[in-house]
């Protein structure tokens, strides 16, 4: 039966060594020396960990493994948009919707905004896109680029201007008229500063149905102006001079370098079908979550300490080894979080550390369970193995409740009724990966420990006493 | 063997010592809810003196147009330290002032983190434009402004996360008293199991309702995330008890159900006080050194433990016994009103 309990500890190591593997900072500095009579050792170099990728043994499998932080560590925004589907026939929101949510991940993916969620939600009559954006701590910015509709069309001048400075935007709309092209004849835009005043400028380059509109248009124009207008708005009204044939057009607005990239993704990204209005922001600057985070980490390794040696004072030899337990716990579920990748938010972090807490119990149901056992009289080895029998009932049923909750938390069919926070899903998700993880190594793991290093002639203080007056009591009775 | 059973009354006389204040402070003054539920805004601003230090306008002098000069940089670090406090109420003073031409502005609050001074700013729901009008107002006042957090939520939102809340409390509570029932085969113990559950999150809103009232501390999202952690403690402690009644019940140990419950719980306390307490350390250790945007929730967590830990044997194991009381009461009622019957 031991070479049972072996094999799986043998197990049990490759795993826990795997993990540590995973569970280490990708760069490791070593640094120590140690002084002999004969000889001065000295030891300074950094482990390195490069990135997994199974693709070398044929499994599209690639984990960074870095934790992959939540917006309230590394600093981001999260924006809740609602849009605006007054003018859209009810049969048709569903897919405004979604196609506006196309348009504001392209937008943001052409940004450069890694590991962005852009997702859309329905309550009630509500339309709503919502966009995390991690790292982009400026809000103003990221609502510009997602929020705008950016409805790009070109007009002809209807009556000649009068003089350009004092137009108002009023006396713009109603001297020029729309010419029937718009951003959808467009294939690209990108930025390109002007040769003359090397301000930056928005170069168009149009599908070949826009390139026979735009040389229509400027036929037709010459010697006047051809304004363009962003959602309604003039942005720059160039005079033609000849016919433009080849379909090169370019916006000269005085931009700056970041508004005409803006313009840029925006256009290419292609315009919104509704408009959208910001009903919720959160914006967090990274120094405050990353200070949170250290703190956190730091008194969870001091409670881990705590619980540690109250596991030793409390039970001694069996302690100590659901002490090795414990850290085998901790380490597969740190590989664990950066192999799903689980996000970590604060309260995921404060939900890791309680689970180490609550990781114990099962131990704690088992060495109370085999304390009752010993001391009814049962010889050691079948004391051992009843406690873990019966105390499997309690753990069962008692870790099944938590798991109900943990699910709801986590809402995984993402009903509308429920929490959809990322916030309270990272905690859930801790939780129960927790309780899971626990289970295994609460359960799996030191048993195989207790088995192969608990005998009977390791003197465990506290077991061997109870064990002697459960032989005295049930000698006694005997004789009674 | 302690005899606990006996003093149930006790148990239930401590707890509602315990309840009743939260629960008078409750229909008093309700939850102090945060912006997660109310609607609204906060901007956090950081003030890092150390960077870039606004000169402090010396605090010793008289001159009272002193805080409206424009900041002069400082020569020393030390000197800087030695009038860091000076600093804080500086900026608090300008910002407060500058708040005052800013209709959407409800309060501010200054506190303090490892990078220098904060100031929190409460305000009405506000566009993110007119949120970078603000900023930019501000530092008009306070050039080392820099916007740390900021958070809007329309009243909308608010009001659908109260619903969210209320749903999930019923829906775990629910499948967790069907679990519980559907194990132990029957009502009894769901029930009762249950009403372990409810103490625990009476307890829980009192003392935050109480909390609130008395040190501000409000309710967000992570506040409804503990209560339903709780319900889950509460419940994983009871089980283990109720686990231990069947048994023996099952063993035929005892005479009376009193005593069954009696047995079950001197056997099960010592673990139950074990397991709690490993919990307990390490919210212990979360709550004296962790960050402070999630110290009101780990305190929430520890309030549920302990009466969580103090309920599964001081009020689930008691209210079972109650139950069997009253039940035999009945029983004995009914049997008589029988007998009376067949008299007549």
């Amino acid at each position: 039966m031991h070479k049972r309990a072996q094999k799986i500890l043998i197990y049990v190591l490759i795993l826990s060594l795997i993990s540590a593997y995973i569970a280490l900072p990708s760069t490791l500095p070593i640094q120590f020396s140690l002084k002999t009579p004969w000889k001065e050792f000295s030891v300074d170099t950094v482990l390195k960990r490069g990135p997994l990728d199974l693709k070398k043994v044929f499994i599209p499998f690639q984990r960074s493994l870095e934790y992959s932080m939540g917006l309230d560590i590394q600093g981001g925004t999260r924006i809740t948009m609602r849009a605006d589907m007054s003018s859209i026939a009810p049969e048709m929101r569903d897919k405004a919707l979604e196609s506006s949510r196309e348009i504001i991940s392209r937008r943001v993916d052409m940004y450069g905004i890694g590991e962005s969620v852009v997702r859309t939600s329905k309550v009630g009559d509500e339309y709503r896109v919502i966009a995390e954006l991690p790292g982009i701590t400026d809000s103003q910015q990221a609502v510009t680029l997602i929020g705008s509709t950016a409805q790009l069309d070109f007009r002809e001048e209807v009556a000649t201007p009068s003089a350009e400075a004092t137009m108002s935007a009023l006396a713009w709309m109603q001297n020029y008229k729309p010419t029937g092209l718009t951003g959808k004849d467009l294939k690209d835009a990108n930025v390109q500063f002007s040769q003359q005043t090397s301000e930056p400028v928005v170069s168009l380059s149009f599908t070949d149905e826009g390139k026979k509109k735009f040389a229509e248009i400027t036929t037709r124009n010459v010697g006047k102006q051809v304004a363009i207008f962003l959602d309604g708005y003039p942005l720059s009204a160039p005079t033609v001079n000849e016919p433009i044939l080849t379909g090169d057009a370019v916006i000269s607005g005085g931009f700056r370098t970041e508004e005409a990239q803006q313009l840029s993704i925006q256009l290419s990204a292609g315009a919104l079908p509704v408009s959208i209005s910001v009903v919720e922001q959160e914006t967090i600057g990274a120094s405050l979550g990353q200070e949170a985070v250290n703190k956190t980490f730091r008194a969870g390794f001091i409670g881990l300490i705590i619980v540690m040696v109250f596991m030793i004072l409390m039970y001694g030899w069996s302690g100590f080894l659901a002490d090795l337990a414990l850290i085998v716990y901790a380490l597969v579920t740190i590989a664990l979080y950066k192999l799903v990748p689980v996000t970590l938010t604060l309260p995921g972090v404060a939900g890791l550390l309680l689970s180490i807490g609550m990781a114990v119990d099962s131990n704690i149901l088992i060495f109370e369970r085999m304390k009752e056992e010993i001391k009814a009289g049962k010889p050691f080895e079948t004391a051992m193995e009843l406690g873990f029998g019966r105390a499997w009932d309690s753990i069962k049923d008692a870790n099944v409740a938590t798991l109900f909750t943990c699910f709801i938390l986590f809402n995984p069919f993402d009903f509308s009724f429920l929490n959809r926070s990322g916030m309270v899903r990272g905690f859930a998700l801790t939780l129960a990966l927790g309780i899971g993880i626990s289970l295994f190594t609460g359960i799996v793991v030191t048993r195989s420990l207790l088995r192969v290093f608990l005998k009977e002639k390791k003197k465990d203080s506290w077991l061997s006493r109870i064990q002697s007056r459960g032989r005295r009591k049930k000698t006694a009775e005997e004789e009674a | 063997m302690i005899p606990f059973m006996k003093f149930k009354r006790l148990y239930f006389i401590l707890s509602l010592i315990v309840i009743i204040p939260g629960l008078i402070s409750l229909f008093m003054n309700g939850l102090n809810l945060g912006i997660d539920f109310t609607g609204g805004a906060e901007l956090i601003l950081g003030l890092q003196e150390t960077a870039t230090a606004p000169a402090v306008p010396t605090p010793i002098a008289p001159d009272p147009a002193a805080p409206t000069q424009p900041p002069a940089p400082i020569a020393t670090q030390s000197a800087a330290q030695a009038t860091q406090s000076a600093e804080i109420t500086y900026s608090f003073d300008t910002v407060k002032t500058s708040l005052q031409n800013i209709p959407e502005a409800l309060s501010v609050m200054d506190g303090t983190s490892q990078s220098g001074p904060l100031l929190t700013i409460r305000m009405q729901p506000i566009s993110p434009e007119r949120k970078t009008e603000i900023m930019t107002s501000i530092k008009q006042v306070q050039p080392a402004a820099k916007e740390l957090r900021f958070e809007t939520v329309g009243p909308t939102l608010g009001k659908e996360l109260i619903v969210k809340t209320i749903v999930a409390i019923l829906l775990s509570a629910g499948s967790i008293t069907l679990y519980v029932a559907y194990r132990f085969k029957e009502l009894k113990y769901g029930i009762c199991a249950v009403l372990a559950m409810l103490h625990d999150s009476l307890v829980l809103l009192g003392s935050f309702s109480l909390l609130g009232k008395f040190l501000g501390v409000e309710i967000d999202t992570l506040f409804v995330t503990a209560i339903l952690t709780i319900l889950s403690f509460s419940v994983h402690d009871t089980i283990v008890v109720y686990d231990r009644i069947r048994e023996l019940k099952h063993k035929k140990v005892a005479r009376t159900y009193a005593e069954t419950v009696d047995i079950a719980v001197n056997e099960t306390l010592s673990r139950s006080i074990k397991n709690s307490l490993t919990i307990i350390f390490m919210l212990l250790a979360l709550l004296i050194l962790g960050g402070d945007t999630i110290r009101w929730f780990v305190f929430a967590l520890l309030i549920g433990t302990i009466t969580g830990t103090y309920s599964s044997t001081f009020t689930a194991a008691p209210l079972l016994v109650q139950w069997d009381d009253w039940a035999e009461m009945i029983a004995v009622l009914k049997a008589r009103r029988g007998k009376n019957g067949k008299r007549r």
